[in-house]
């Protein structure tokens, strides 16, 4: 299995590359791509050098264009396209089925993987964007049990990569409006979830406050950790009880299932967080690539090193990871 | 004139409500019925034959039927209804995800997509167009600007694709592998008691400031406010717009249709329209703002 990782900045990709990743992925400095956060992603020149890098070294180099153009930033979402095959990036990492269909008619010999925003759940959705736009790999969305995946796993027309690690998104993706309803932008329009311009952090009587265009998402109390106002992760009042009502803030973390994963046929294990820093994904990409090897050296089978779950939960939202939707429980 | 839709229904009712409610709609002057279960794969009060006894039913008082495809498809099992839907020819089918594409396309039925189907652009709108598609819902998220530029470089491409708009009722903003009504009564979702019965609109999700946000139903989260763009529909006229759609909900649903039908008519009413289910209006979305938000004229 492929373990892919995420790069943020010129500094992220080397150390990704450095530390086992077989390949890394990117993105633009603008909306072109699911993680727009100010001070991150690549110009054209930063990227040229990420991917020279990264090929001396034996590594892959995907573009991320996944979020979907409206009519007047058409132009710019095509240019972007041009601009990763000009690059000469290994794939393009796309959602939107207009740049999907311009991509493989304009770059038919650059492999297309479907973005997770794509919001692709079974086979058949998958052989859609298969037929339509001959993609080579997909990215499933974190919605699905393990007992699903391996439902799509076997009829899948293209490989698979799923999520390992990071921050968990519990709403199919490519399908949550969550975050313009309460701002003016959301990973479909904009790249950006709960966004940080929208954030408002205050010190009040009640404790320190945490606000998204003014809506309170979470207050907390002496001695309890703050984290960032995704808005999913707040606590909320229903019917009177105060708590997290959609989810808490923790980490997705697979390790434990990656023997599973290689049975199913999984091409690629996928870390989250282009918004992270170099010294996360040092840590991140070093803790898998030992795992990886460790599974398919295959001596005596597969065993989870409690110092592998240390470093993964000292780098995890609240220190807490979960299987997340692959664990049936977990619903 | 405008034509008007009632959506799908998005809460879980029984099956008497929900029989109730179509023998009323059939009486409305509403020009096309959604009908189907589009949100979670547990609600089985109807089953898709008892949905198609429906259909018929409906076509024969004059309404334009179509079967809407449930939005988050996650099992074989999921896929065995959607292959009910997709594989008759006597209804249009509306797809709301790329499953429902893939097997309407494969079967040659024709389809229009709902406003969970990520349409962003003309260039997947002719995508679309060329496997059989007859008409398509804006995004949710997208607003009059976008959809007046699509409608223009349509008609350049001189592609007759009617325009829906959701109009009315509380916005379907996410869908989860996880059930937060289970979660909020504690229950495994496998094993959720159908406890969304006990809530035909849902459960209101606040802040601790008692700010409506969200309404929790089943796996899918809708907009603490209710969208209502009845002031924008000689708005939505000019531009070319199809089709305003109507989301049903248990009470009062006849005096919204009929509101709405006198507006498409001329007559916009002075007052501002029924509150039916407490809860704040917003409008955001039409004009670029945060959904939330309400923009008075």
């Amino acid at each position: 299995m492929e373990l892919v990782c995420p790069a943020g900045s010129l500094p992220a990709l080397k150390t990704a590359v450095d530390n086992g990743a077989n390949a890394v992925y990117f993105g633009f400095k603008d909306s072109t791509n699911a993680r727009q956060f100010a001070g991150l992603n690549f110009n054209d020149k930063r990227a040229a050098e990420g991917i020279e890098y990264a090929h001396l070294r034996g590594a892959r180099v995907f573009c991320a264009i996944n979020t979907y153009p409206q009519p007047d930033g058409w132009e710019q979402w095509k240019g972007a396209v041009d601009r990763a095959a000009s690059l000469g990036v290994d794939a393009i990492i796309l959602a939107d089925m207009g740049l999907l269909d311009y991509a493989a008619n304009r770059y038919p010999n650059i492999p297309r993987h479907l973005s997770v925003q794509g919001s692709a759940t079974s086979h058949e959705a998958l052989s859609f964007y298969k037929d339509n736009f001959d993609i080579r790999r997909a990215v499933l969305p974190r919605v699905l049990s393990l007992d699903q995946v391996r439902g799509v796993a076997k009829h899948s027309p293209v490989e698979l990569e799923v999520f390992a690690f990071g921050s968990l998104c519990i709403m199919a993706e490519g399908r949550c409006y969550l975050s313009s309803y309460l701002t003016d932008e959301s990973p479909n329009t904009r790249g950006a979830c709960s966004p940080a311009k929208a954030v408002r952090w205050q010190e009040t009587s009640q404790g320190l406050e945490s606000r998204l265009n003014d809506v309170l998402i979470d207050r907390y109390g002496q001695g309890e950790s703050a984290g960032y106002p995704t808005l999913c992760k707040g606590r909320f009042e229903v019917e009177g009880h105060v708590y997290h009502a959609i989810e808490e803030p923790v980490s997705l973390n697979t390790l434990d299932l990656l023997p599973e994963l290689q049975a199913l046929g999984i091409s690629a294990v996928k870390i989250e967080g282009r918004q992270r820093s170099p010294a996360y994904i040092a840590d991140v990409a070093r803790t898998w690539r030992n795992a990886l090897d460790n599974l398919e050296a295959g001596t005596d089978g597969f065993t989870v090193e409690p110092q592998w779950q240390q470093t993964l939960a000292g780098l995890s939202e609240g220190g807490l990871t979960t299987l997340g939707a692959y664990h049936r429980k977990w619903k | 004139m405008l034509k008007l839709s009632l959506g799908p229904i998005l809460w879980f009712w029984s099956r008497q409500t929900v029989f109730d409610f179509y023998a009323n709609a059939a009486e409305w002057p509403v020009d096309t019925i959604y009908l189907g279960e589009v949100v979670c794969s547990r609600r089985r009060e109807l089953k898709p034959d008892d949905w198609l006894d429906l259909a018929r039913d409906l076509k024969a008082c004059g309404k334009n039927v179509v079967l809407s495809t449930l939005t988050l498809i996650e099992s074989e099992a999921d896929l065995r209804r959607l292959r009910r839907f997709c594989e008759q020819n006597e209804f249009l089918v509306e797809a709301n995800d790329q499953s429902a594409l893939q097997v309407a396309i494969r079967n040659k039925i024709p389809f229009v997509t709902g406003p969970s189907m990520n349409i962003y652009n003309t260039a997947t709108l002719k995508i679309l167009a060329k496997q059989g598609l007859q008409g398509w819902n804006l995004p949710v998220e997208l607003g009059k600007e976008t959809l007046e530029q699509l409608i223009i470089e349509l008609q350049q491409e001189g592609l007759d694709l009617p325009a829906e708009v959701f109009s009315w009722g509380f916005l379907p903003l996410a869908w989860s592998s996880r059930c937060f009504t289970a979660r909020h009564y504690n229950l495994p979702k496998d094993n959720c008691e159908f406890r969304c019965l006990q809530h035909p609109d849902g459960m209101e999700l606040r802040s601790r400031e008692s700010q409506e946000l969200f309404r929790i139903n089943g796996i899918s989260t809708l907009s603490g406010s209710r969208y209502d763009l009845m002031r924008e529909l000689p708005d939505m006229e000019r531009m070319g717009v199809n089709t305003v759609r109507l989301s049903p909900e248990h009470l009062g649903m006849e005096e919204v249709v009929r509101r709405f039908d006198k507006v498409r008519r001329g007559e916009l009413p002075a007052t501002d329209p029924l509150q039916l289910v407490e809860a704040p209006p917003c409008n955001g979305y039409w004009y670029g703002k945060p959904g939330m938000d309400l923009i008075k004229p």
